[in-house]
């Protein structure tokens, strides 16, 4: 006879309690899709109802005409992707330098950058504005990509993992007269393709959700990024609450998605930053 | 291999580190260094985006000393680190037990306490901002339900800072929860069963053997809580930009004003120069601590 666990009244108790943290949660992504959808006067009265009497679907359509949003969209799909290419290449090859060269100044160097992991952009928002202004970089996809591209987390999190790849592989490598960035290419990266993974997902996700530098670098409407946009549109006489749920609402769907498909990387990176010390 | 042969290797490999580094350490002292350097140095100046200014020594430090303002976002600053790192740790913990038990479901609601981390500030702030609208927020006409009258959550000077500040917990619980189940999970159960053939009770088993183990955890999470509440900008800015008044302007809302708005950036510089100090001193023992593990 197989006996089925019992739940015990701790488990009941945990249920019940982590159900309503779950309506907390998840309640404002719920009242963004269902103000997304409802028809205008249902939105801007005081006595909201749950549920919509109508999915009015056509109101995305409408937000997308009085709102730029795909534009929004498109500066902030170059940046974030130039800079997730870049930012694995740039920091893979240089925690793997950090991690298996000897060479004199490293340690002074790679102190320096972990020094100033915590240094918030906003403490250097004056010099770096003025640095990219003199650079001509100002309303450029350069100024709001290259800025961030060694982001000492990333240098951080590549030399911890590649410290874990066995100098054996490397050396074996060398014997056979493999160049340098032969070895790299196609010994360490291969092996590398969890740290890839959560290099990935944190520098889009990081891009995508960027608003201070945006803020600093842009004041061409054209180019304005998605968080960028969307900060502005409050106080807009012509964009209603429904738009602005709308736009919202399809500004998370791709990191949503994303998140949900690679749920471990996030976890990984987040845990593994913060518990490895 | 021939002599020579090895002495191109050994000279190869004594360059090839550095061209490897290159790019990352040419984009950090562009854009992470020199700013550094560059904001200490305009703190001293009277610099304005055109450039060029008169030095000016510690005039701007003396001026910010007298600025009512400064020290309101100093104190909003503090108001809003106070106000979430304790409650997300403490909440963070909470959930990470619950999570931590054996139930149905159990990975649903992982996920689903993880999802607001993914989104930016702006959407949180935006989306929190239309619930808690005063005249059309949901959460108003939820309390009208129960009798009790609603605040104009934004724009009262008294709730508009716990507001941003709630709406941080429901950004930064997953986070915390996240990062105490793991280190729940890190917790061998032989502890538990030791302590329980000492007799000890749930409660007991918590406070002598999960929370110790759990300091270095603790530790990490209350001090990048510390700097993510130093560093706060984003949600401000999008929910109430600063206001009503400067009610909820911290400093590096104040920051960007003294830069971009009213353009006074060796002002805006020297207010840097303070706040990188204030994070220093988090930072430090951040770093003591991955020294001293490692």
């Amino acid at each position: 006879m197989i006996s089925r666990k019992r739940l015990s009244a701790g488990d009941w108790l945990t249920l019940a309690l982590l159900v309503l943290v779950a309506i907390w949660i998840l309640f404002p992504f719920y009242w963004m899709l269902v103000t997304a959808v409802k028809p205008s006067p249902e939105v801007l009265t005081p006595t909201p109802r749950l549920w919509p009497s109508q999915w009015q679907w056509s109101n995305f359509t409408v937000a997308l005409q009085k709102i730029p949003f795909m534009q929004f969209v498109k500066n902030s799909l170059i940046v974030a992707s130039v800079a997730v290419v870049l930012t694995v290449a740039m920091n893979s090859l240089a925690g793997f330098t950090f991690a298996k060269y000897r060479f004199k100044g490293r340690d002074l160097m790679f102190m320096m950058v972990l020094a100033t992991l915590m240094v918030p952009v906003h403490i250097t928002m004056a010099p770096l504005f003025y640095i990219l202004a003199k650079l001509g970089w100002l309303n450029t996809y350069a100024g709001l990509i290259v800025p961030r591209l060694a982001e000492p987390f990333g240098l951080f999190l590549s030399r911890q993992f590649m410290l874990s790849i066995p100098d054996e592989l490397l050396e074996a490598a060398r014997v056979d007269g493999a160049g340098e960035l032969r070895i790299f290419g196609s010994i360490v990266l291969p092996n590398s393709k969890p740290l890839i993974a959560v290099l990935v997902i944190f520098t889009f996700m990081w891009r995508w959700n960027d608003l201070v530098l945006p803020l600093m670098v842009i004041t061409e409407p054209a180019m304005r990024t998605v968080q960028l946009g969307l900060s502005q549109l409050r106080g807009l006489h012509y964009v209603e609450y429904n738009d602005l749920m709308a736009v919202t609402l399809l500004s998370i769907i791709p990191i949503q998605i994303v998140f949900l498909i690679f749920q471990r990387y996030f976890v990984q990176g987040i845990t593994v930053s913060g518990m490895k010390n | 291999m021939t002599a020579l042969a090895h002495w191109y290797q050994r000279r190869h490999l004594k360059v090839v580190p550095y061209l490897f580094i290159l790019p990352n350490m040419l984009v950090f002292t562009v854009f992470l260094f020199v700013p550094i350097l560059f904001t200490f140095a305009m703190s001293l100046f009277d610099w304005t985006v055109l450039g060029g200014g008169e030095y000016i020594g510690l005039a701007n430090f003396k001026a910010i000393w007298r600025d009512k303002n400064f020290w309101t976002s100093l104190w909003n600053t503090f108001y809003y680190t106070i106000g979430t790192v304790p409650f997300t740790l403490a909440l963070g913990l909470a959930g990470a037990i619950l999570l931590n038990r054996k139930i149905p479901l159990r990975g649903f609601f992982r996920t689903a306490i993880y999802s607001p981390v993914v989104v930016s500030l702006v959407v949180a702030g935006l989306t929190w901002q239309w619930i808690l609208n005063d005249n059309y927020g949901i959460l108003n006409y939820a309390l009208a339900q129960f009798g009790i009258k609603g605040y104009n959550w934004l724009n009262d000077p008294r709730t508009a800072m716990p507001a941003v500040i709630m709406t941080t917990y429901w950004f930064r619980l997953g986070y915390t929860a996240t990062i105490y189940l793991a280190g729940l999970q890190g917790i061998p159960d032989v502890y538990y069963e030791a302590a329980g053939i000492d007799g000890a009770t749930a409660w007991q088993k918590f406070w002598h053997v999960t929370l110790p183990l759990l300091r270095p955890t603790t530790v990490f999470l209350s001090v990048m809580s510390v700097i993510y509440g130093f560093m706060s900008f984003d949600l401000v800015y999008t929910m109430t930009n600063g206001g009503p008044g400067y009610a909820t302007t911290v400093m590096t809302q104040y920051i960007y004003q003294k830069a971009f708005t009213t353009n006074e950036m060796g002002y805006a510089s020297a207010m840097g120069v303070i706040l990188f100090l204030m994070i220093l001193v988090p930072t430090i023992i951040q770093l003591r601590g991955r020294a001293s593990e490692s």
